[in-house]
């Protein structure tokens, strides 16, 4: 087991945000977060990461209690892609470079350099290697944010809203990616997402949110009209497009 | 992970050797500009006789004399405090997100300024006419520094507890910066308007940055204080290029981004509460270095640290040698040449540069 969240609890300002969450992410498993704004997604992922401290529960990653870990060890295990990345005047290179920083004590090694070039690559990037991030379209960015996070070798990855600025292609690129890494090297990794088509044709498995809760989980294949309907409180259809569960609204 | 398919890119190697060739350029040129300036004065002393003298081999005791007590201690005094509100102005920039982050901008110069003026006025550390530095004098340079001193680390400490209070967030540092920087500017007028003159001439004077000010001891702290700060920061080069992607990626590179954030706003604080209550309020440098460099080489923090502490040297040097020739015999305040010269160059970079 990769990730096994148990009964995690988190309160904003006492005000419950989540409440019991439980769930696990095996090997080689891809989960999307679904659910509508403000159900806590993105809290929940930050809660994995420690970066918020969550009021009750556990979350261990391969069998470590990540709340007893060093910021540093926690880099080591898990990759995270925010929501939202900043941009300053780096070049491409250094802005991926960075996401071996858990790494990297003082001097920067060959190995490093390396597997940065061979991340650009396969995101594509390495035309932009020396163009300066400020410089960047917002799709560029994003796959900078991501190409961070997988030079990072984690054991799970994080992504918020890893396409919430890709056009149609760079969507289908980066899910594609992030899919092949995720099959190939056995890791976990769990996404956040609005577009529950796009999660759906991606993701191994579904996770809805609602009220602080996990309403309903399981196979994308198991998703049924009522689950969403109860979700997002609108009657939908799903259906199969080329062997992908396909959810159209009915209103 | 398996990325075992990587090369090195020449292009990449290439354009890091560059910066590294620039931070180089740097050091030379200091070097270079320190020669020169000592060479140039109302006496002038032939660059050769000037190596000499560093290197212990003078045949004139003259020169000895010009140059050890006079320039010598101007010029280092110069290289460590250009240095040191540079690479304080770097860490403010980066560590606030804020293109404006610089101790004149935070109030930590107004504090400085209210405190030398609060020691003039009501501590008495008082003035009388004296005819060798234009007429006006104080009479207690160690109570002033002191004052200037202890009302720059009191702002700074306020800063960083109002921000730790919110978090710790770059917004409740800069806006503290500047209520605090209405606070003392408010407060100096206060006293500057019941001052009579010669407490007024006092005031103004001190707020005049000048290099000359530093004897060899207190050049010795400014110096060592440059030098710790500078390595700590320099320690942290990969914390702050993690922050300056968003707190919560470099969070995700297990930055402890609030503890890095209180930490270095303090030494960049105490550093510069240091060089103002000694040598007066010097503005721009912290503030225009670290963007020229940036534009320059980028924000990569391996390199804009080295470059600004050099480039502040540099600066800084050339300033106070131009400062002191140029309306000869007359001495410039070498703050009035960095504000005439850095706000146009400012203006320039923020038309020239995409984002500053």
């Amino acid at each position: 087991m990769i990730l096994d969240v148990q009964g995690l609890g988190f309160s904003y300002n006492s005000h419950p945000v989540l409440d019991g969450v439980t769930f696990q992410v095996k090997p080689g498993e891809l989960t999307a977060i679904l659910g509508p704004n403000g159900v806590g997604k993105t809290t929940l992922l930050k809660c994995i990461n420690a970066i918020h401290s969550p009021s009750g529960g556990a979350v261990l990653v391969e069998g470590r209690n990540v709340l007893r870990m060093r910021p540093k060890d926690i880099a080591l295990n898990i990759g995270y892609v925010a929501q939202r990345s900043e941009t300053a005047r780096f070049t491409v290179f250094d802005a991926v470079l960075m996401g071996r920083k858990p790494r990297i004590t003082w001097r920067v090694s060959n190995e490093d350099l390396k597997i940065t070039e061979s991340a650009l690559r396969r995101l594509g990037l390495d035309k932009l290697a020396l163009r300066f991030i400020d410089q960047l379209s917002g799709g560029e960015l994003q796959k900078v944010a991501v190409a961070r996070a997988l030079v990072q070798e984690p054991r799970l990855l994080l992504l918020d809203e890893p396409t919430s600025s890709l056009d149609l292609k760079n969507q289908m690129d980066i899910l594609r990616m992030i899919r092949r890494v995720v099959d190939e090297h056995r890791i976990g990794a769990v996404m956040t997402m609005h577009d529950l088509n796009t999660a759906l044709r991606f993701a191994h498995r579904f996770l809805f949110l609602r009220q602080g809760k996990i309403h309903a989980a399981g196979r994308v294949s198991s998703v049924t009209p009522d689950m969403v309907h109860e979700v997002y409180g609108l009657p939908v259809e799903v259906c199969t497009v080329q062997g992908h569960p396909v959810v159209v609204p009915l209103a | 992970m398996h990325f075992a398919d990587g090369v090195i890119p020449e292009e990449y190697r290439r354009y890091t050797s560059l910066k590294a060739g620039f931070v180089a350029a740097l050091l030379v040129a200091l070097a270079g500009c320190l020669v020169v300036s000592i060479s140039l004065g109302a006496a002038d002393i032939p660059l050769l006789d000037v190596a000499r003298s560093l290197l212990g081999l003078s045949e004139s005791q003259r020169f000895d004399i010009i140059i050890w007590n006079i320039r010598l201690p101007q010029a280092l005094a110069s290289i460590a405090a250009g240095a040191g509100l540079a690479v304080a102005g770097v860490v403010m920039q980066s560590i606030l997100r804020n293109p404006l982050g610089a101790p004149i901008t935070l109030g930590i110069s107004h504090a400085a300024a209210f405190g030398a003026a609060f020691s003039v006025m009501v501590l008495g550390s008082g003035v009388m006419a004296s005819s060798n530095v234009g007429a006006v004098t104080i009479t207690s340079p160690v109570m002033t520094t002191g004052s200037a001193f202890v009302f720059t680390v009191l702002t700074s400490g306020l800063i960083v507890l109002v921000s730790r209070a919110r978090g710790a967030t770059p917004e409740a540092m800069v806006l503290t910066g500047v209520a605090l920087n209405a606070l003392f500017t408010a407060g100096t007028m206060f006293l500057q308007f019941f001052a009579d003159d010669m407490q007024l001439a006092a005031m103004v004077f001190w707020t005049f940055g000048d290099t000359a000010r530093a004897s060899w001891s207190e050049l010795g702290l400014i110096a060592g204080v440059t030098v710790v700060a500078s390595a700590y920061f320099l320690m942290n080069g990969w914390n702050y290029n993690a922050m300056d992607a968003g707190d919560e990626t470099a969070k995700g590179l297990g930055v402890r981004v609030e503890r890095v954030r209180i930490v270095g706003m303090l030494v960049a604080s105490l550093l510069t509460a240091v060089i103002i209550s000694f040598l007066g309020i010097i503005g721009f440098v912290g503030l225009v270095v670290p963007h020229m460099v940036r534009w320059l080489i980028g924000s990569d923090h391996r390199f804009l640290l080295p470059a600004s502490i050099l480039g502040g040297g540099v600066l800084l040097l050339v300033a106070d040698t131009a400062a002191r020739l140029m309306l000869a015999p007359h001495v410039l305040p070498v703050s009035v040449l960095t504000a005439f010269t850095g706000a146009p160059v400012f203006i320039a970079l923020i038309i020239k540069g995409k984002r500053i």
